[in-house]
């Protein structure tokens, strides 16, 4: 029986603030799982914490709600031991890009096959509204007693340095749109990481939905226009075809470019692709032959209640 | 010349972290052992790479041992730090081999004795009006009746250069090691066989090195057969035991990893525990009786944050999945713990203990972390703390940690140590069918309706696994209601701790008492301790017994919930309790106090980073028997 949207979804209530930018991001991602029609049981969400922590619990897969800066640790341990799952990991910008960022690039060096979605909004919501990873340096947003002290982390550009080989940017208010860049996120073979920019109406004042829709933007024509503009309509063209290094280099380069792309005109759609790096698990076949078709979860390890792990040979060569 | 029965014989040597002290020792381990002795061999080094002063000390004996002890048989030496260190250890009927071109050193010359180390054996030397060279302390050690034997390493090298007619062997000083071993075993007339057939195994694969060293074994050997003379021991064998091993510390946990199922061990690099993940990924295929190969995925991680990420979320695919780290690494993980402790997560932690606070003493050994372990994590959650006296023990307790962690649907965390696994000692072969595997409410299959955390009589919930139809659960570190979904109400809230904190109970219910603790006798005075403590502890009341002193001692293992009652009930009788451990605070001591409501009236403890010698622990407890300790003895043997 083909699986519906509906079937994606929990009936948990959700809390979320009126108008939030979660929303369409937690839609997204039922919708793509429907559209790609993947099984409740053989999918897993895993959140970190803060508002985007809940998502796991509204969606109707195994779904494991875990710490603060920690999801993709669990995440790749699971994908690691259960390959044939299908693994998405989500968790705001504060989660993954200020106490989560040492798990960010280590992720990006092992390449696990499986998907990181960020919820990008500039605070911490949970808390009250304090300056997050990607908040500009200056910037006061609602609650900040005042301006940032720090620089922001670029996202996009930190995950291109990291390794991550599909790299892209959605908005939250675009849902078709978004729902479009995880699939391709999910099909892609190696460590996908979408940045979403996702308003936070309650704290984020700055970065509102009118202000991604350019409400203030008045140009000679007097028409408004939205400062989000799509990638892949101004002809960028973000994949690695073949395995040189003056391919990678120049895709790798104009996707950090891209990301620097900030005020009037932002960028959304992929920045990078490059499905010819081998992902873990491919690395791990490669030095344990029957890997991928045995791996960690699905192995035999006891008959009757005893071990079936033939360990003579190693104590052989210890006796004396 | 005597050959003295029974034999008990402790060799050291030493040298510069490099220069192939362990790689020596492993040789002469290896020979004792074949010989059919039994082995006790414990290493120490800095925390460097190369050049600080390394030592092994191995006893070897005609009887089971568990410990080392304070004196020293035989020492050799190819530098002056061993022998400034060391020299005072050799007992006076034993002997020092030593490179003769050393002689004239002074400690002003050997750069890495630190100052407190000189300062101290500057005003030993002036007391004894001796100068601070090498020559001088040997003439202190040839006044206590130590024999010496002096040998030009150099020159060895030169003959044995022109004797085989390879030049290239004039200067290779790595090749010292070799020298020692075999002088060591030529002066104690242990046969050349074996020694060579230990050569040929560690250099297997390149029959040129092996070649090489055996001519440097068979002339060194033959050198001390000629010219060493008047040494009162003699070691030519004894009747082996059928199915002895010669295994090191951290093998025993990494065996019992692969033998019970372990299939996933992310790891960060720690000392002294990574030896055991390297291990088990040197083994990482594995053979299955009856089945295609196995294997098991070892991850080296970013940190121990995500080793234990990693570990947790294995675990949830219903993989058997564990973690090795030490106690900075595991301060790391207690975030996680508690994570584990809600969602009911079966993990394993395998905690080699070293000198703490802080970075400590980072490659010296330490039981620093019990209360840390007993108490880590915030908030109230049930684990288990299951410590393992020896390295044999440690093979089979891993099974039952794994067993325990699914039945129970807790983390375990298994308390080892440095003096564990920096050990080398014979033992019985592990036999991989003593364990048994129970995977508790693991489920095959599951049917509509499914709740992870359901409520049932003895608070355990059958427990699917990520990817199992029908199986589908949450999980969150916040309170939740039977599905995982996250929950505020008071009364569940209540409900779910309650049925959380009820396998406390069911754990010291259903875990048989001989695996909580074991009572090796219980006497007016009765000695508690835990792990590595116990094998000083079992030859120091063999010394005292053969004195008609009886010592009772019981040995904790279970020591997360702590069994009380039981304990209590061991130790009803006993007058005199004595714990030992080594730690500075007596640790178990509180955990004991807390737990059976009664005072220690003894301790022997040791913190100084080196591991308990039977000897000094023998003297302690002779001095509480004889009433003259002090209510804390501090124990101090050991470079």
């Amino acid at each position: 029986m083909a699986l519906k949207l509906a079937d994606y979804k929990t009936d948990v209530h959700n809390d979320w603030c009126p108008g939030c930018g979660d929303f369409g991001i937690v839609n997204a991602i039922q919708m793509a799982l429907a559209e790609m029609g993947i099984e409740r049981d053989k999918a897993a969400m895993f959140s970190g914490i803060g508002c985007s922590g809940k998502t796991s619990h509204f969606i109707n897969t195994y779904g494991v709600h875990t710490l603060h800066g920690r999801v993709l640790t669990f995440a790749q341990g699971a994908k690691i031991a259960n390959p044939e799952m299908t693994v998405v990991a989500v968790g705001g910008d504060g989660d993954g890009l200020g106490i989560g960022a040492g798990h960010f690039v280590a992720a990006g060096r092992r390449n696990v096959d499986m998907t990181y979605i960020i919820f990008d909004n500039g605070v911490y919501g949970l808390t009250k509204g304090q300056a997050s990873p990607t908040l500009k340096l200056g910037e006061k947003t609602k609650s900040l007693p005042s301006p940032n002290t720090n620089s922001n982390v670029n996202p996009i550009g930190l995950a291109v340095a990291s390794g991550f080989t599909f790299v892209a940017r959605g908005y939250s208010y675009d849902v078709r749109h978004l729902k479009d860049l995880i699939i391709q996120a999910v099909n892609h073979k190696g460590l996908s990481f979408l940045d979403v920019l996702q308003p936070c109406p309650t704290y984020n004042d700055l970065n509102t939905r009118d202000w991604y829709a350019g409400t203030d933007l008045v140009e000679e024509a007097q028409q408004r226009h939205s400062r989000i503009y799509k990638l892949e309509e101004q002809g960028f063209e973000p994949v690695v075809h073949y395995d040189s290094e003056a391919e990678v280099n120049e895709k790798l380069s104009q996707a950090l470019i891209k990301s620097l792309e900030w005020g009037n005109k932002i960028p959304i759609g992929v920045f990078y692709k490059n499905a010819l790096v081998s992902p873990y698990t491919q690395r791990l076949q490669d030095k344990i032959p029957n890997y991928l078709e045995n791996p960690p979860a699905k192995q035999n390890i006891s008959k009757n209640g005893h071990p079936i792990t033939d360990i003579s040979k190693i104590l052989d060569s210890l006796e004396v | 010349m005597m050959s003295v029965s029974p034999v008990d014989f402790t060799w050291l040597i030493g040298g510069p972290q490099g220069s192939g002290v362990e790689s020596g020792a492993n040789v002469f381990s290896k020979v004792c052992a074949e010989m059919g002795y039994q082995v006790f061999g414990k290493r120490e080094f800095y925390s460097n790479i190369k050049g600080e002063h390394s030592y092994f000390t191995v006893r070897v004996a005609d009887k089971i041992i568990h410990s080392n002890v304070n004196d020293v048989t035989l020492m050799v030496s190819f530098d002056a730090e061993t022998i400034f260190r060391h020299f005072d250890e050799v007992a006076s009927n034993g002997g020092i081999i030593y490179d003769s071109e050393l002689e004239n050193v002074d400690t002003g010359k050997v750069h890495t004795l630190d100052a407190p180390f000189k300062d101290r054996l500057h005003n030993f030397l002036e007391s004894k009006n001796k100068p601070f060279t090498i020559a001088g302390v040997l003439e202190l050690a040839k006044e206590k009746g130590v024999k010496l034997f002096p040998v030009s390493f150099k020159s060895i090298l030169e003959k044995l250069s022109e004797e085989v007619g390879n030049p290239k062997l004039r200067g290779l000083v790595r090749m010292y090691n070799v020298l020692g071993v075999s002088l060591s075993l030529g002066l104690i007339k242990m046969p050349a066989d074996s020694l060579l057939n230990s050569i040929d195994n560690i250099f297997a694969k390149k029959p040129q090195i092996a070649e090489i060293n055996k001519q440097a074994a068979n002339f060194s050997y033959a050198h001390a057969t000629n010219n060493f003379q008047d040494f009162s021991y003699e070691l030519t064998g004894t009747q082996k035991e059928p199915g002895t091993i010669l295994v090191q510390g951290f093998q025993g946990t990494a065996l019992g990893k692969m033998a019970c199922g372990c299939r996933m061990q992310p790891y960060y690099p720690i000392t002294p525990a990574s030896d055991e993940s390297v291990f088990l990924e040197s083994n990482e295929i594995l053979e299955i009786i009856d089945d295609r190969p196995g294997s098991t995925a070892v991850v080296q991680t970013e940190d121990e944050i995500c080793a234990m990420g990693m570990t947790i979320g294995a675990a949830l695919t219903g993989t058997r999945s564990a973690t090795c780290t030490s106690g900075p690494g595991f301060a790391l993980m207690t975030e996680m713990l508690g994570w584990a402790g809600i969602n009911e997560v079966p993990v394993v932690i395998t905690n080699y203990q070293r000198s703490g606070p802080s970075t400590g003493l980072p490659t010296r050994h330490g039981q620093d972390d019990l209360l840390f372990a007993v108490f880590a994590g915030h908030g109230d959650f049930p684990k288990i703390v299951y410590a393992s006296g020896d390295i044999e023990e440690s093979f089979y307790d891993t099974g039952n940690c794994f067993n325990y962690a699914e039945i129970f649907q807790v983390p375990v965390i298994h308390m080892m140590d440095k003096f564990h696994a920096s050990s080398v000692i014979t033992c019985k072969r592990f036999d991989p069918q003593k364990i048994s595997i129970n995977r508790g409410k693991l489920l095959e299959k599951v049917d509509d309706g499914y709740r992870r955390f359901e409520f049932t009589d003895d608070g355990v919930s059958p427990r699917s696994r990520l990817g199992m139809d029908n199986g589908i659960f949450w999980n969150t570190g916040d309170e939740s209601d039977e599905y995982g979904h996250i929950s505020e109400d008071p009364i569940l809230r209540v409900k779910m701790m309650d049925k959380r904190m009820s396998r406390l109970d069911l754990i010291l219910k259903e875990i048989p008492q001989s695996d909580q603790a074991i009572s090796f006798g219980v006497e007016e005075h009765t000695i508690i301790s835990w792990g590595s403590a116990k094998g000083p502890i079992l030859d120091a009341i063999d010394m005292l017994k053969k004195e008609g002193i009886l010592i009772g001692f019981v040995q904790l293992k279970l020591m997360h919930p702590f069994p009380g009652e039981y304990v209590s009930s061991l130790l009803k009788d006993v007058k005199t309790i004595i714990d030992i451990e080594a730690n500075h605070s007596g640790q178990l001591g509180k955990l004991f106090k807390q737990n059976v409501q009664r005072d220690i009236d003894y301790f022997i403890l040791k913190y100084s980073g080196r591991a308990m010698t039977s000897t000094e622990v023998y003297d302690s407890l002779k001095k509480i028997v004889e009433n003259k300790a002090d209510k804390r003895e501090v124990l101090m043997h050991g470079a």
